[in-house]
């Protein structure tokens, strides 16, 4: 199988993004039919047969790269991840409803506010592993901040003095309350979104179609 | 020693460089067999220039000074060095005008994603002949020139801009809504046209005929299947996609062709038909072009024209995948 996955035609390839969207992914593939067992099994392959698609686990950020540089046909990712990287040109096809979040501002309980922090300042510092959204929120609200950019657990950062505030997604909102951190504003809500390479899109475009008509049904 | 080039740009070795002259040999033979005749023009030109063509085109540019204080920009494409070019030096001569050109042209990208600065684009201008002859041509010339560097199996994406907003405005939709969605459109944002219109005032199956009409993609019957969703506008507007589609298929060149009632394209200066190219052995689209009539007026000559350009690294690609790396024309 291996030697057919650079080579067109074939089975489609579907991005599968490892994490929090995992299990809700490999649910949504059972429901219109993929056979998903082997992928739940293993958890060191990459590639999978499953039927009709080839399986491909990656990251969820790496899925809107793969996907447009057309080593996957279709992908799935959070809207998060599409909105960092909203310039590569992908097709956004459905919204699938899982891993439902907020992407949200937040900062110490008990701090006067990020408001506050840049009356006096007139600027404000704020940690982030989403430096584009955080950097068009602020830039649409008016407000001057600068990004600090982290890859680790951004709940760190206020709580050392590192930033006033940060920039995250949220599920539940559990890891901000263990950390004495709450939300201030809400940015935008993020869930796991269809995607497709435009040249896919176009030259299967009835393979293409059929998947996305199911699995928007299954996604109710 | 080692001396590193900037990101984004490379050598070419003696290897690869005879099979791009063999590639762009075979692009300047279809070019000029069809009566195109190929111009240069400067690497860079006054910035002024570039903005007063618009488009994505402008944003991407690399600006500088020079001596003397002018702004200056490395060209983005070649479609609207060659209208300053038509606008200035041709006002005497009787159009149409048939222009070709091989060149390097440049933008600013994203670092680390593998794309390049300096980039290769082949292509056809077709200037003062309007309507759907016009775009016929250019998509015949399109097809011989994929069958002479041998990608049998490329295909010709055709849209027309204009369905998006004659089908939403048939439909009452106001001006911010077109504005908003058409931007969308364009980024390819489905999801979000999905939203916006649920947000609007337009009821539940307008949205829906919305939605499914620029999914619609395929053979001529596509266009039969949009057909009675919208009024006047929308079905004017399905008509002169469906006289270029038979001017097309008079022309012998329907076999490539696909149509695509959501095809939209960023740059600019499009208006009415679009064109986009894919081949199935490269992720990224290998060639785009169409009708940008409005765009010879912005420099003070009133044509009509269309034209393509092809990109010719993903070209180059597509044949290597498919192991003809710098085939000649098969049997011309």
């Amino acid at each position: 199988m291996l030697d057919s996955l650079r080579s067109p035609g074939g089975p489609i390839r579907l991005a599968v993004p490892r994490g929090a969207l995992f299990d809700e992914t490999l649910d949504l593939l059972d429901a219109i039919g993929v056979e998903t067992a082997a992928v739940r099994g293993d958890s060191r392959s990459l590639v999978f047969d499953g039927g009709e698609l080839t399986l491909v686990t990656m990251r969820p950020y790496d899925v809107p790269t793969y996907v447009e540089g057309g080593a996957a046909d279709l992908g799935i990712t959070g809207k998060d991840v599409l909105l960092e990287q909203s310039d590569r040109p992908v097709y956004e096809l459905a919204d699938l409803k899982r891993g439902r979040c907020r992407m949200v501002l937040a900062t110490r309980k008990g701090d006067p506010g990020p408001s506050e922090h840049e009356r006096r300042l007139g600027m404000m510092r704020i940690a982030t592993k989403y430096p584009r959204i955080a950097e068009q929120y602020f830039e649409r609200s008016g407000r001057q901040v600068e990004i600090v950019e982290v890859k680790g657990s951004i709940e760190l950062a206020p709580l050392v003095g590192l930033a006033d505030g940060i920039v995250d997604l949220v599920a539940t909102g559990r890891t901000l309350a263990e950390n004495d951190l709450e939300v201030r504003e809400e940015i935008v809500e993020c869930t796991a979104r269809l995607v497709a390479n435009p040249v896919s899109y176009k030259l299967r475009a009835a393979e293409v179609d059929s998947l996305v008509g199911r699995l928007r049904e299954a996604a109710g | 020693m080692i001396h590193p080039i900037p990101p984004g740009t490379r050598d070419v070795l003696p290897e690869e460089m005879a099979e791009l002259r063999r590639l762009q040999s075979s692009l300047l033979g279809v070019f000029e067999r069809f009566g195109f005749q190929e111009v240069r023009t400067p690497t860079i030109e006054y910035a002024e220039v570039l903005e007063r063509g618009g488009g994505s085109g402008v944003e991407d540019a690399y600006r500088f000074f020079d001596d003397r204080g002018e702004l200056l920009a490395l060209r983005t494409d070649m479609t609207i060095p060659i209208a300053r070019l038509v606008a200035t030096r041709f006002g005497e001569l009787e159009p149409p005008y048939r222009l070709s050109y091989l060149a390097n042209a440049y933008r600013a990208v994203t670092p680390k994603r593998a794309e390049l600065r300096e980039f290769g684009q082949a292509g056809i201008e077709l200037i003062g002949a309007a309507g759907a002859d016009g775009t016929a041509e250019v998509v015949e010339v399109l097809g011989r020139t994929l069958d002479a560097v041998g990608l049998r199996e490329a295909r010709v994406g055709l849209g027309e801009a204009d369905l998006w907003s004659c089908l939403l405005t048939d439909f009452g939709g106001d001006q911010a809504l077109l504005a908003e969605t058409t931007g969308l459109l364009a980024r390819h944002d489905i999801v979000g046209i999905e939203a916006a219109l649920a947000a609007s005032e337009l009821d539940r199956d307008r949205c829906e005929s919305l939605l499914g009409m620029i999914q619609l993609r395929g053979g001529p019957q596509v266009i039969d299947q949009a057909r009675g969703l919208g009024g006047s506008r929308f079905g004017e507007c399905l008509d002169r996609l469906e006289s270029t589609y038979h001017a097309i298929a008079a022309r012998g060149g329907a076999e490539r062709v696909r149509i695509d009632l959501g095809l939209m394209r960023e740059l600019g200066y499009y208006s009415g038909t679009t064109i986009e190219v894919y081949d199935p052995s490269v992720g990224e689209i290998i060639g785009g072009g169409g009708r940008y009539d409005g765009l010879m007026r912005r420099f003070g000559a009133d044509h009509a024209a269309a034209g393509f350009t092809l990109y010719l690294e993903p070209i180059h690609k597509a044949q290597i995948e498919q192991g003809l790396s710098g085939a000649g024309p098969p049997d011309a």
